[in-house]
């Protein structure tokens, strides 16, 4: 940060620019502003935020506080005092850690798990090192000796393919240097994706790999990103599975988090804190503060000596479509025309789609593209026999995606066909249980009750 | 104790708190009701302190972290949703709360600002669920004259308000999440208010600004004052939450007398040579003395496990019981420092021992253990060990702070006007925009639009109450201070077959004599009087019921107006039914009647009243009476 941004970094535009320059002024300056109406501001120049509307600049007042002042030509602004800003240093970690505490990978790919504010600027400054993250959770400090690395920093509605491939090889590089297990910090809009993928590409996983994100940003001191963060280092460093997991939380209150197994979970919610849910499954483990507490005995166990094996490739020229009433063939005919190699539907009820595209899903597998049938009821297993449509379907080739989320079934597909384009091929893996994904019971309590 | 308050340089700041009556609260769609029903929905939560760039903390908010005390919420569907849970992003800022701020801003004579950005400030005592408060500035500057000069205002905001704290506990706090978001008026005067009465009335003129625009809530809590006291040479106090107006004056008024009298204990201590380093953090376990002790409070503690420490305080004998306010020595306040940071019950001192169940021989051999002399004081604390020492640890802060006279404080009032420590005063405000809120622009077209419609002034309305509404001088002056003049107008306007004068009479004058009678009147809430005046209105009921009516209505603040009225048999009584009443009664005292002639009116008269009371005007009854007997006589 340290050296002045242009005043259009800061968010200021067109005539805005040109009056602030006039006046020798850029973000973080003192300043005074006469307005037109002979009223007086004085306070600091803050950076503009997106929305702000035109023709305005925000002032800092000496009480805190952030105003939107209105300037025209014949505003009056003067530079009091040029400001500096200074990224600030997080205080230094007095800390010992234990020697004999398990040792934890966290890799950043975007968003912030942990963050200090600096309360002059506004800005929110994520941590980036071992002894800021300590100082910020200091309860971490007590359960692992942790290392940190930033893979990259997008936002995880910018997530591809190609990243994932980034993320299973820097995971499998920590594990071969002898991690007793990986946290992945993640945004929550696609951490499910995300999670299906190295479920997939991490094979035979010899320690736990989690994902972790809040739903509450870190600047604010109700977030949840702490307690995530807790239960996420806590299953990295001693849960008794050697699985790819997401850790969030498990209820509104700070009571608990869930460790879900990465393919079967869904962010189910757009703003609560215990958004994630595991579908058509149960979740694998309970965690207390940094006690784990399993929920079921069908799990890889955790073992140091077994050999990671990565298959981090993924094809990306796979689709995922949702049928609705109305729906019209083009949408999967320009799949087709686009060289698509894959497309996961995701129907209706068991497993049905429109007559209206019929021809173009047979046109597709005709043309040796592999359809894979999943169902947007989200809970529930899908069943083609049932009613003639879904005959019809499964007679032209459609592959059924049993009680596979669509997500899952669209990430586990890109796999497949990044190994085989052999159709049979495609079923045959399709259908076979590979990370979890596939379960052959559908039970009671895997559906949530509703409160009435 | 006499008072020099332009002497002793006194200088009061206020800022008063104001609920808005809106559909919804300030950032999101729930309306604004209070529950008193069980909870549908209690989660819970902790606040993490966040240092900020200098790794600072808010004192008072680590110490809780520290405490490891969970907040407990208790929540509803029906006026509750996920934005007051910290589960969802709150929704756009509400304009109809923005609009009513400008309007009062542009009555306080304050400069609108041309954009308002949302912040957010941190509190982490868990009276809100993000651990911040969403708090924007909407005006700046302006006004308000009072007879010995002009207050500036400095700052308008509008801001949400916090959850309920419903109680507390050693491990927890719970809050009902009810109230939090309701939107709030903050407004600050600059701290150039020179004595008790002008706070009054300073408070008194804000208050008629913002009850003018008939758009703010009223009822206890809905109004809430905070008080910035200081005076020279003393300390800036901070005194939070004052609700009742009329309590004001007697609050700056004892908080002056306290700086005072902490001033003199100062220079007193210093003229006993008394030093900071006098004062030693030792402290001695003294329950052997207490083994037999006749003392409630320390049998308890002994008995659960705990200890009885005491702590010398050298040369500060009989200023533990010097009184600073009325009934609160400087021992309180040295009991509010032991509570507050060691969360024991209070303390003992032996400048008021022997007492409370200690023994005179108990002293003595405290004395003798701790070998004081004359002038030391000994300070007890009887709970377990580690509050016992944290709660002497703060009583030793406090007894040092005393040496250089009023320490900064947040302060908590009590019902006769004197005050509590309530925490250490918070540094700087913690404040960092609100993100997930879009700034709104404030348009010159929308601060016209409302300066149009701004409500009339108060000679204006004056003018109407006599003319148009036909109350008398007195009256209408009576109801442009009154504290329900926004629903005056109201009722008159919406029930125009009632005669204002009995609506003016009614809030004025019939409530003021049933408190007087001892009345609880605080349970009669505007919906009930809009209820009364609608049946007034219908002819349900006779004016003449109002008085018991209302005083059922606040003996019984649950039942509807139409049911009390049934239950009391307080229909209006139309003119044939009151004739034939009096015609029964007519015929059923035959022979008063022929004893005693038109003289048997007054007897009759009491009888009549006694099954009409409340149900129709008593003149009439009166005069059908007079007219029924005489004919009656005239035919015999």
């Amino acid at each position: 940060m340290g050296e002045c941004l242009s005043l259009e970094s800061y968010g200021y535009r067109g005539e805005l620019v040109a009056l602030l320059k006039k006046a020798n002024v850029s973000v973080y300056d003192r300043i005074e502003v006469k307005t037109s109406d002979g009223f007086v501001f004085q306070g600091i120049l803050m950076p503009k935020p997106e929305l702000s509307a035109p023709y305005i600049i925000v002032l800092k007042l000496d009480n805190g506080y952030n105003i939107g002042v209105a300037i025209d030509s014949s505003t009056e602004i003067h530079l009091i005092e040029k400001g500096k800003l200074s990224q600030p240093t997080p205080p230094k970690a007095s800390l010992k850690i234990r020697e004999d505490l398990p040792i934890v990978s966290i890799l950043g790919t975007g968003g912030t798990i942990a963050s200090r504010v600096d309360y002059k600027t506004g800005a929110v400054y994520p941590a980036f090192t071992v002894e800021d993250l300590y100082s910020l959770v200091p309860e971490l400090s007590e359960i692992s000796r942790l290392r940190m690395e930033l893979l990259f920093n997008i936002f995880s509605e910018d997530m591809t393919p190609a990243y994932w491939k980034v993320i299973a090889e820097k995971v499998a590089k920590h594990i071969e240097e002898g991690v007793d297990g990986v946290v992945i910090a993640h945004g929550t809009d696609t951490m499910g994706y995300t999670a299906a993928a190295l479920s997939f590409a991490l094979r035979n996983l010899p320690v736990p790999v989690v994902l972790v994100g809040a739903q509450r940003s870190s600047d604010r001191p109700s977030s949840d990103a702490a307690l995530n963060l807790i239960g996420a280092v806590s299953v990295a460093a001693k849960a008794p599975f050697a699985e790819v997991v997401v850790v969030m939380h498990g209820e509104t209150s700070d009571s608990f988090c869930l460790a879900h197994r990465g393919t079967k979970v869904r962010k189910c919610h757009t703003s609560r804190r215990d958004a994630f849910r595991s579908i058509n499954a149960k979740p694998l483990a309970k965690i207390i503060g940094d006690t784990i507490k399993m929920l079921t005995n069908d799990y890889l166990p955790r073992d140091k000596k077994r050999e990671l094996k990565v298959m981090s490739d993924f094809d990306e020229k796979v689709a995922l479509v949702k049928t609705f009433p109305g729906m019209t063939p083009d949408l999967i005919d320009t799949l087709i025309d686009k060289g698509y190699h894959g497309i996961v539907i995701e129907g209706t009820g068991l497993g049905h789609a429109p007559r209206s595209i019929l021809s173009s899903i047979k046109r597709a597998i005709d043309e040796g593209i592999a359809v894979v049938m999943t169902s947007q009821c989200i809970w529930g297993r899908i069943n083609m026999n049932v009613y003639r449509r879904g005959v019809e379907l499964l007679k032209m080739g459609v592959i059924p995606g049993e009680d596979m989320l669509p997500e899952t079934a669209l990430v586990k597909l890109m796999w497949v066909l990044a190994q085989t384009r052999d159709l049979k091929e495609v079923r045959r893996l399709m259908l076979t249980n590979i990370a979890g994904e596939l379960n052959p019971r559908t039970i009671h309590s895997h559906y949530p009750p509703v409160e009435v | 104790m006499k008072l020099d308050y332009r002497a002793l340089g006194l200088k009061v700041g206020l800022e008063m708190h104001q609920q808005l009556s809106t559909k919804h609260k300030l950032f999101c769609n729930c309306p604004l009701v209070l529950r008193q029903a069980a909870p549908q929905i209690t989660f819970s939560r902790r606040l993490r302190p966040t240092p900020s760039e200098l790794g600072e903390v808010d004192p008072a908010a680590l110490f809780e972290f520290k405490r490891g005390r969970v907040y407990v919420y208790e929540s509803y569907d029906d006026n509750v949703c996920l934005v007051e849970h910290d589960e969802e992003p709150p929704h756009e800022m509400n304009p109809e709360a923005i609009e009513i701020a400008l309007e009062v801003a542009l009555m306080l004579n304050a400069r609108p600002i041309d954009e308002i950005h949302v912040m957010r400030k941190v509190v982490i005592d868990g009276s809100n669920t993000t651990g911040f408060q969403r708090t924007a500035i909407i005006a700046l500057g302006g006004y308000v004259d009072d007879i010995e000069g002009r207050i500036p205002i400095q700052t308008i905001c509008l801001e949400e308000d916090a959850a309920r704290k419903i109680r507390e506990s050693e491990k927890e706090v719970v809050y009902r999440l009810d109230r939090l978001g309701f939107p709030l008026i903050e407004i600050a005067t600059a701290p150039v208010i020179y004595s008790p009465e002008q706070t009054e009335r300073v408070a008194y003129k804000i208050g008629q600004i913002l009850r003018l625009t008939g758009r703010v809530r009223r009822g206890l809590g809905t109004i809430r004052q905070d008080l910035n006291i200081s005076i020279r040479g003393g300390a800036k106090i901070e005194i939070k939450g004052v609700q009742r107006l009329d309590l004001l004056a007697k609050i700056v008024k004892y908080e002056v007398m306290r700086q005072v009298n902490l001033l003199k204990i100062k220079d007193e201590l210093i003229s006993r040579g008394v030093k900071e380093d006098d004062i030693v953090s030792e402290f001695y376990d003294v329950s052997h003395i207490f083994r037999h002790t006749k003392s409630k409070v320390i049998r308890r503690a002994l008995s659960k496990g705990g200890v009885v420490l005491a702590l010398k305080l050298p040369k500060y004998a009989g200023l533990l019981g010097f009184e600073i306010q009325p009934s609160r020595r400087f021992g309180t306040e040295l009991s509010d420092y032991a509570r507050f940071w060691g969360g024991v019950g209070g303390i003992f001192h032996t400048d008021e021992l022997p007492a409370y169940g200690i023994s005179g021989e108990e002293v003595r051999k405290l004395k003798s253990e701790l070998s004081c002399n004359e002038s030391d004081c000994i300070v007890l604390v009887a709970d377990k060990e580690e509050r016992s020492r944290d709660a002497l640890e703060a009583v030793i802060k406090r007894a040092i702070m005393a040496l250089y006279g009023v320490p900064e404080e947040t302060r908590g009032y009590n019902p006769d006007g004197t005050t509590h420590y309530s925490r250490p005063r918070p540094g700087a405000a913690r404040m960092y925009p609100e993100t997930d809120i879009r700034p709104i622009r404030i348009t010159i077209e929308w601060i016209k639009e409302i300066s149009e419609k701004l409500p009339e002034p108060l000679d204006v309305k004056l003018k109407k109450f006599v003319e148009r509404y036909h109350l008398s001088k007195e009256l209408a002056q009576q109801m442009i201070h009154s504290y329900r003049l926004d629903l005056f107008e109201k009722l008159v306007e919406k029930f125009s077959k009632v005669s204002p004068t009995i609506i003016a009479v009614t809030l004025e004058q019939t409530l003021k004599s049933l408190a007087r009678e001892g009345i609880p009147i605080d349970n009669i809430s505007d919906e009930h009087l809009e209820e009364l005046f609608d049946l007034l209105n219908k002819g349900i009921i006779a004016k003449e019921a109002i008085p018991i009516i209302l005083e059922h209505v606040a003996n019984n603040p649950r039942k509807s107006i139409m049911n009390l009225m049934k239950e009391l048999n307080l229909r209006a009584l139309s003119i044939n039914e009151l004739e034939e009443m009096i015609d029964n009664l007519l015929k059923t005292n035959e022979s008063l009647i022929k004893r005693l002639g038109e003289r048997a009116w007054q007897p009759l008269m009491g009888m009549i009243m006694k099954q009409v009371r409340g149900r129709i005007d008593g003149r009439i009854v009166a005069e059908t009476l007079k007219r029924k007997l005489s004919k009656l006589l005239k035919e015999t």
